[in-house]
């Protein structure tokens, strides 16, 4: 089987400050793979990093994905080889209904991976079978994007849009942030559905509480910009009554 | 005094030189006003308007092609009368696009709103010249006035000069301009799920100027306006 994401010593700035300081990780096909880390590790600039966003540097190291180098690509054609990225905080965008984005993003990937494109009937059903695999009301189609929906609601919207592009590599930058026991669930069973054995999920996490949803296959351990502890899922529950401290003294 | 319940509607399109609107009491009119550059003579326009008691006026102006300069002159002379203004401007190339607007409530209980927008691509430049004025009489008015502008290229630029000039003390008024460029995290947002950078700009600038559109109420005239604005930025817009 071969890797589908391959990091090697990748190092990462913005501005004049080094956030990433040597990343090395290998996903493979059909693993969830969990990262946790204090604030500040550099747990969201790696996802931001993967997904293509220009405010940081990459400044060594290589990203090779689908045997392809990942860094060369822009945000879209990622996007088109099956990477998503589940915004810690989603960007809202007044004027733009959820509705028209996802037919853009879908005409496009569509058109990228050589489909017909969609008819509008085909299009509006398979919306509201992905909202309803996250509890979404119907109503939310037509309002702006993200525009006024709680945290909860912007959490659930991420999924959607995962499950509409079917990805992949999944990135879930705290995808559990800010949600409630209920919206945990469902936001965990929406990523739970989507687990294939040809796709693979990063999941990004402060808490091990999602890691009790989302059960992980390898869980890494970031710390000031580097993975510092690599294990099972074992190492979550560790974590939760330890704190992270005793492995910073490890590896120090 | 008996409201008028039949709404005169007017569709203009490329007017040029003097304009007079005069309605009767309690009368109400919406005005729309296309600019698409089609008659090059049709630049300069002077709008003189007189509210007297109780009437409404709403005019919605597109300024799509073409370099045009618009000079409105508006009196709310008579209590209880209303003007709603909203204007977009889709400036390129080298195109001049200037409005230059001056609403002066001249008794109390009169209400007006401007909500002018812009989008200004190449070396185009535009102009807002905004004046809200409130007499000493005219108590109880309620003014606002908001001018907002994006520009699209390093060369293009947009003016704003929103002004208020109150003498009386018991009324609600405000007014603001930005000046802008497209949202850089909105942008990333649409890219990552696989939109185009073109698409998700020319996304962004019908959201923008999507607002503007939507306050035709006439449906029909709402859809077509619609129509023509997107084939604008598609075809003018599309590469900034």
């Amino acid at each position: 089987m071969n890797t589908l994401l391959t990091i090697k010593n990748l190092h990462a700035s913005v501005g004049e400050k080094e956030i990433l300081r040597g990343i090395d990780l290998t996903v493979n096909p059909g693993e969830v793979h969990a990262i946790m880390g204090p604030n500040g590790a550099g747990k969201s600039t790696l996802s931001a990093v993967l997904a293509g966003r220009d405010t940081f540097t990459v400044t060594e190291g290589s990203v090779t994905y689908d045997g392809r180098d990942l860094l060369a690509l822009s945000p879209e054609e990622r996007s088109w080889a099956g990477i998503f990225l589940g915004f810690q905080y989603p960007i809202e965008i007044p004027g733009v209904s959820n509705a028209n984005f996802m037919k853009a993003a879908v005409a496009e990937q569509r058109k990228q991976r050589g489909l017909e494109p969609l008819s509008a009937a085909q299009f509006l059903k398979l919306m509201r079978e992905k909202m309803a695999c996250v509890e979404m009301d119907g109503s939310f189609s037509s309002r702006g994007v993200n525009v006024g929906f709680s945290g909860g609601e912007k959490k659930r919207n991420e999924i959607f849009q995962m499950a509409m592009l079917e990805p992949r590599l999944a990135i879930l930058d705290e995808t559990d942030s800010g949600l409630d026991v209920d919206a945990l669930r469902i936001v965990a069973s929406g990523v739970n559905k989507l687990r294939k054995p040809d796709n693979a999920f990063l999941v990004i996490t402060h808490y091990q509480r999602l890691l009790d949803y989302i059960v992980p296959d390898v869980i890494h351990v970031l710390y000031k910009g580097r993975i510092i502890k690599t294990a099972g899922r074992e190492l979550a529950l560790e974590i939760e009554k330890k704190g992270y401290d005793w492995l910073i003294h490890e590896s120090e | 005094m008996k409201a008028n319940d039949t709404i005169r509607k007017e569709f203009l399109t490329n007017p040029a030189g003097r304009i007079r609107i005069a309605l009767e009491e309690n009368a109400s009119a919406e005005y729309l006003v296309l600019q698409d550059g089609a008659e090059a003579a049709a630049g300069e326009t002077f709008w003189e308007i007189s509210l007297p008691e109780g009437a409404s006026l709403k005019m919605v102006f597109l300024s799509l092609d073409g370099s045009v300069s618009n000079h409105l002159d508006i009196a709310l002379a008579g209590g209880r009368a209303s003007c709603d203004l909203s204007g977009l401007s889709l400036a390129s190339g080298t195109q001049r696009m200037d409005y230059d607007i001056r609403m002066t409530h001249l008794v109390p209980d009169c209400q007006s709103n401007q909500l002018f927008k812009t989008l200004v691509a190449d070396r185009a430049v535009t102009h807002f010249d905004g004046l809200v004025k409130v007499v000493p009489d005219a108590q109880r008015t309620e003014a606002y006035q908001a001018n907002h502008n994006l520009l699209l290229s390093e060369q293009a630029h947009a003016f704003t000069r929103p002004q208020l000039e109150i003498y009386a003390d018991d009324v609600k008024c405000s007014h603001g301009a930005t000046i802008g460029r497209l949202n850089a995290d909105e942008l990333f947002y649409m890219r990552s799920r696989g939109i185009r950078a073109e698409e998700a700009r020319l996304l962004q600038q019908l959201a923008f100027a999507g607002e503007i559109v939507d306050r035709i109420s006439t449906p029909e005239w709402c859809e077509k306006m619609h129509v023509l604005v997107e084939k604008r930025l598609r075809s003018a817009f599309s590469s900034c």
